[in-house]
């Protein structure tokens, strides 16, 4: 029997963005708030100050910054007709654990979903027609205007650093004119560019596209945050995505708002807890807290108020699954909502080799790039292409890891002294432009739960099925070709075209921009959650993260997924409270 | 709210319990308040409170050249704290250092000090302490050899060092002046760090503020005037570091760092800035130029310096002011005792959160990386760079030091 | 290395910004511990000798400690399996699926080694790998990369992707690892190492910057004469 512990307000499973996010907000509103998190405490000056940081081996290779497999993993498999296994490591992905979450290993690349991204369906629909079959694209239910003011508040937050396109309806020439407007500049100036950064965006105006420089949480200069948090600049060097940054110049909940959340008399932090699942009263319709263990296989009752889920979006979908709300999606019936729509990135690139420049690539960092976005969204006319969507096409310098990064041109042996040769020559002489489009929501693609595996605790792993869709395809190789027009122009000796082909293979890395599971959407028949990210099924259920996207954008996720946090802790503070139920009634 | 059990913060209520001593009391809010700072000024949260335990119960270990003391518990307790305590007895302790059965209290607790406050100041803080929430607590045994564990020593050192009576006004300088004298020398007991004390523990020339050590940090020279400490901080500099913990030469941390946390950063604004009108008069001798240091060991401390210590404090040691202190000009850093720099290169540090600047941005430790002959290299690189011209540290005072700290 | 972080391994409440001095979690480099023997680490030796030579270019695999690297991560969590999933059942998967073996690092290497040297001597006339030819070498290692080589008990596809993996690593990784003896896999491709500011480089505008590289540990420039 799990020993029961006195009631709190808001119990946070999981403690990275999205929990440190909703602690501030609601224990400001006089909320007791209680956040459960499975790893350890991380902090800057003791796990990964700069004296230990820059540690390829430890960090990324030997995974410390991310969740232990051995514990738990998740299986895959491409398709129904394949039996999925576990993945015994991380490959394509790499999930957090510890405190702060994926949000202290990731690379910064901050964004707002486009518009017409929140309206996915609706809006290709009246422009193109009926979606191709198989694709389950549907709209968020809240739209770019509703959450402009809360990707306000995270841009501050983090101290973004980039050029506004579009400010309050006035496009600005050195920004990125597609985007939605926004009510105010990014706080900080963008980054300093280098040499490959100035060549890509060369190349790309004469192609008549506009670059811009990246939006980046790595920052361009000292910050002090709306929080009073003080933030160092960025020094480029090179350890942001996959590490810890050691001289609190990238944003993460710790260099952001622990200072001030940890202080706070109403909140309470338990690491090394495990939640096992969500408690519900007898008529199955609230949720009355949740059960967790920690490392001594100790298990505990918490009751709360409000449950909410801010693990990985895998994780908040495995949690739902393994308590019993809502029904699992099953695709050869189309019924059930829990998993469905699982959608991830699609991305390739285009190395440039130089003769006789150094692109110096050890000088650079997590959000350090130059980009365009006539590819991305709707932002060009699809018709005839065969797909919906699209992605952003960047030029990137943000490392030299050589274990992790050694290009080499085309038809270089994979091994052997001509593979060294090849290394050595262009190491410092090379750069890449990424494709990052989106991947859109299709009915094979989902997540449920494993009939074989398990984890530590003896609970079945989560099963993902997943593989690019024709979607996908065509838009991949329709960017790969834009990047390729911009490799040439270059002025580097040759490029090397690294095309999205073939099945989705869940060992190289990719991105950890997994996304869906926990879909939200306008009503119950659609999604799992709210426009509110409230669960339909649980009014006092909360899901947060990019498992509520009905289907994934061209974008990276970080800053959607805060800006609907702050989103949802505003209808929690301003709504929920007054009238604990259903903040939206059909 | 409906039907919802949420609770806001319920502040301790503080227990007034009815012993003979709160009887006498003046618990007028206008009393009460002026003891509330007087407490601030006195900073007597951070030793009358063991880490992370009920604040004003005491029981903190101070480690002195002579031994270990525990600071009593002043909450007013019957049994473990002030609670039998009078307002004479508590005068007695603050203005002549004798405890309420007569004996003579150590000279840890800075009574030569809060020998300058005024009695009306100090039976305010009586009467506030008397409020606060009462914690029973006893305080350990303290840790002192012989002969100091004798209370009667004390009676010898107070003879020879103990000069009592309040603060005496200069007639020739400003009320400001004098409040900042006043604040500095009494209340807030600074010569307690920032002066040398003697082979037995006092003062030297009776706080002149030109840098101490203790609990092997060396604490700097704070005189402000012309070649003191701060000669090159500003008025406001001292202001902004007394109130938010940093500034644009330094950032505040270790002992420092509980000053400002319980005492300057609470302090009004007035009495700031007399504190640094009072310490910018201050002027100083000229002091000696050192040798120059080896070259060889320049060449290897830059090295040193660039691959582990620029990522902060930037190449060219001018830091990020308020973020990562600025090494050119540090006065920490040229204080012609290291003891502070080799510690912090030893084992890291970490700036003072305050409610004006909540981030302890921290330095790591290089302990465990760096070997003494390199941290006394690296040392001395950033004490002769620049123009910081302080003399070089040799792998010996590294080693020393590791030595005092593992012990 | 120095003091390891005394990590807790219990469930605890976290108050304020914990911080003590001296504390760093610091890298362990498992110096002093083995998992070879003699003739494992010889046959390992031929092998990354092979997938980095030793050439004009410089120093290859071995003369990188690669070798030594490996035994190091053999003998700890890594060789362990100890991060890895390592539940039952195993079963052969599609290239996409990843590491399927039921053998954690250490022992897929000792059966991988045990095999690969039987092999050579029942069809190289009793001679062990690193006793044959490169050319004889280099077609091995192809065919095992290609999957074309049977090895008893163990996928030599399996095992050459970890060994290349771990190749690579023990060539690039920080020396206090064992692998990148003195820098070499660094001085090789041009990585200045563990820095961590390269603001005052960053507008070369295509020019070469020469920064002698430079470990966790330090290099030889931090050497006080």
């Amino acid at each position: 029997m799990p020993r029961k512990l006195p009631e709190t307000d808001v119990v946070l499973v999981g403690f990275g963005w999205t929990a440190a996010i909703l602690a501030q907000e609601l224990t400001q509103a006089g909320l007791r708030v209680l956040a459960l998190e499975r790893g350890g405490w991380r902090d800057t000056p003791t796990h990964f100050p700069p004296t230990v940081a820059p540690d390829e081996l430890r960090f990324y290779w030997r995974k410390e910054m991310f969740q232990d497999n051995a514990r738990e993993t998740l299986t895959f498999r491409n398709n129904t007709g394949q039996m999925a296994l576990p993945m015994r490591r991380w490959g394509s992905f790499l999930p957090g654990e510890g405190v702060g979450g994926a949000g202290v290993h990731w690379n910064g690349q901050t964004y707002r979903f486009l518009p017409s991204d929140f309206e996915a369906a609706s809006h290709n629909v009246k422009r193109y027609g009926p979606l191709a079959d198989g694709l389950t694209v549907q709209d968020y239910g809240v739209t770019y205007d509703e959450l402009e003011p809360h990707f306000d508040r995270f841009e501050k937050l983090c101290g973004i650093g980039g050029v506004a396109g579009n400010l309050n309806g006035d496009i600005q020439a050195s920004g990125n004119r597609f985007e939605g407007w926004r009510s105010s500049n990014y706080p900080n100036p963008p980054m300093e560019m280098t040499f490959a950064q100035h060549r890509f965006a060369e190349a790309a105006q004469a192609l008549g596209h506009r670059p811009y420089p990246a939006p980046s949480a790595n920052m361009s200069r000292p910050y002090v945050n709306p929080l009073g948090v003080q933030l160092g600049p960025c020094s480029y060097c090179g350890f942001c995505e996959k590490y810890g940054c050691g001289n609190y110049s990238k944003a993460s909940p710790q260099t952001t708002i622990l200072p001030v959340l940890m202080q706070h008399p109403n909140f309470t932090l338990k690491t090394h807890n495990e939640v096992l699942h969500i408690t519900r009263d007898s008529t199955g319709r609230r949720a009355t807290g949740v059960v967790h263990v920690d490392l001594e296989g100790e298990t505990y009752e918490q009751p709360a108020q409000i449950v909410i889920l801010c693990a990985y979006q895998l994780h908040n979908t495995r949690l739902m699954m393994l308590s019993g709300i809502g029904e699992i999606y099953d695709p050869r019936t189309g019924e059930g909502l829990l998993g469905k729509n699982y959608c991830y990135q699609v991305v390739s690139s285009v190395d440039v080799f130089y003769e006789d420049k150094f692109t110096n690539q050890f000088a650079g960092a997590g959000a350090l790039g130059m980009m365009i976005d006539e590819f991305n969204g709707d932002n060009f006319d699809h018709a005839g292409l065969g797909f919906i969507g699209g992605g952003y096409i960047a030029c990137w310098t943000t490392n030299a890891r050589p274990i992790e990064t050694h290009r080499t041109p085309e038809g270089t042996p994979e091994w052997g002294s001509a593979w060294k040769k090849a290394v050595a020559e262009n190491f410092l002489k090379s750069t890449s432009i990424s494709t990052h489009g989106a991947s859109m929501a299709h009915a094979a693609n989902h997540l449920d739960l494993d009939p074989t595996y398990k984890d530590v605790h003896g609970r079945p792993l989560m099963r993902m099925t997943y593989d690019f869709t024709a979607n996908d395809r065509a838009m991949t190789a329709h960017l790969t070709e834009q990047a390729r027009r911009i490799g040439e122009r270059m002025g580097g000796r040759e490029i090397r075209v690294k095309p999205r082909q073939g099945p989705y293979d869940s060992m190289p890395y990719q991105t950890t921009h997994n996304t869906g599971g926990t879909i939200m959407g306008s009503n119950p028949a659609n999604s799992v959650v709210n426009r509110y990210l409230q669960s339909w099924e649980v009014p006092n259920l909360f899901v947060m993260g990019a498992g509520v996207f009905p289907q994934n954008a061209g974008y990276n996720p970080t800053g959607t997924v805060a800006a609907l946090t702050y989103w949802a802790a505003e209808a929690i503070k301003t709504r929920y409270l007054r009238d604990p139920g259903p903040l939206v009634r059909i | 709210m409906r039907g919802f059990g949420i609770t806001s913060v319920i502040l301790a209520a503080a227990t007034v319990a009815a012993s003979p001593a709160t009887l006498a009391q003046d618990t007028s809010f206008a009393q009460l308040e002026r003891g509330r700072y007087g407490v601030i000024t006195g900073n007597c949260q951070a030793c009358h409170t063991a880490r992370g335990e009920e604040p004003f119960a005491g029981a903190r270990p101070m480690e002195t050249p002579f031994g270990v003391i525990y600071t009593p518990n002043i909450t007013f307790e019957r049994e473990t704290g002030l609670g039998q305590w009078t307002r004479e007895d508590f005068w007695q302790a603050m203005h002549n250092g004798r405890s309420r059965d007569g004996s003579q209290l150590y000279p840890a607790f800075p009574y030569p000090h809060f020998t300058r406050m005024p009695r009306e100041e100090v039976d305010a803080i009586y009467d506030y302490l008397s409020t606060l929430p009462q914690v029973k607590k006893e305080k350990p045994e303290n840790d002192l050899p012989f002969p100091l564990n004798i209370r009667l020593a004390v009676k010898g050192w107070n003879m020879l060092f103990f000069d009592p009576g309040p603060f005496e006004p200069d007639p020739g300088k400003s009320e400001a002046w004098n409040r900042g004298a006043y604040l500095v020398h009494g209340p807030g007991h600074c010569a307690g760090c920032h002066s040398e004390k003697n082979l037995l523990g006092a003062d030297k020339e009776s706080g002149d503020l030109r840098g101490g050590r203790l609990e092997h940090w060396s604490a700097p020279n704070i005189r402000g005037g012309e070649n003191g400490g701060l000669a090159d901080w500003s008025h406001e500099d001292i202001v902004e570091f007394l109130q938010t913990g940093r500034n644009r030469h330094s950032a505040a941390f270790s002992s420092m760092a509980e000053v400002i946390a319980y005492s300057t950063q609470h302090m009004c604004e007035k009495d700031l800035q007399a504190i640094a009108l009072y310490l910018k008069s201050l002027d100083d001798e000229p002091r000696d130029q050192p040798d120059a240091p080896d070259e060889a060991v320049m060449t290897a401390g830059q090295s040193i310096y660039a691959d582990n210590c620029s990522a902060c404090h930037t190449s060219d040691g001018s830091g990020v002011p308020r973020f990562f202190a600025p090494l050119a000009g540090s006065g920490k850093v040229r204080n012609p005792d290291a003891t502070t720099v080799i510690r912090v290169i030893l084992e890291g540090a970490r700036s003072v959160p305050t409610n004006a600047r909540p981030t302890p941005l921290s330095m790591p430790a290089f302990g465990w990386k760096l070997d003494d002959s390199q941290i006394a290299a690296v040392a001395t690189y950033i004490r002769n760079s620049w123009d910081n011209a302080s003399g070089a540290i040799s792998a010996g005072d590294v080693e020393a030091l590791r030595q005092q700290l593992a012990e | 290395m120095g003091t390891m972080l005394a990590s807790p391994a219990f469930a605890r409440t976290i108050a304020g910004l914990p911080w003590s001095p001296a504390q760093t979690s610091t890298p362990q480099s498992l110096v002093g511990q083995h998992f070879l023997t003699a003739a494992e680490k010889h046959c390992l030796d031929a092998l990354t000798g092979r997938l980095i030579p030793s050439d004009e270019y410089g120093p290859g695999a071995p003369e990188a400690g690669v070798t030594t690297f490996i035994d190091r991560q053999l003998a700890g969590f890594f060789g362990r399996g100890d991060r890895w999933y390592m539940q039952a059942p195993f079963r052969d998967g599609i290239p996409g699926q990843g590491y399927q073996s039921e053998h954690a690092p250490a022992q897929l290497y000792r059966r991988a080694l045990a095999s690969l040297d039987a092999f050579c001597r029942a069809t190289f006339g009793g001679r062990l790998y690193a006793e044959l030819e490169t050319e004889a070498q280099d077609e091995l290692l192809r065919q095992m990369e290609a999957g074309d080589l049977s090895l008893e008990g163990v996928s030599a596809e399996t095992f050459f992707g970890l060994l290349w993996e771990n190749t690579i690593e023990g060539f690039f990784c920080d020396p206090l690892y064992g692998g990148n003896r003195d820098m070499v896999g660094w001085k090789l491709v041009g990585f200045p190492g563990a820095r961590y500011d390269y603001r005052d480089v960053l507008d070369h505008n295509g020019a070469p910057v020469r920064l002698e590289p430079v470990g966790l540990m330090g290099g030889p420039q931090w050497r006080v004469d």
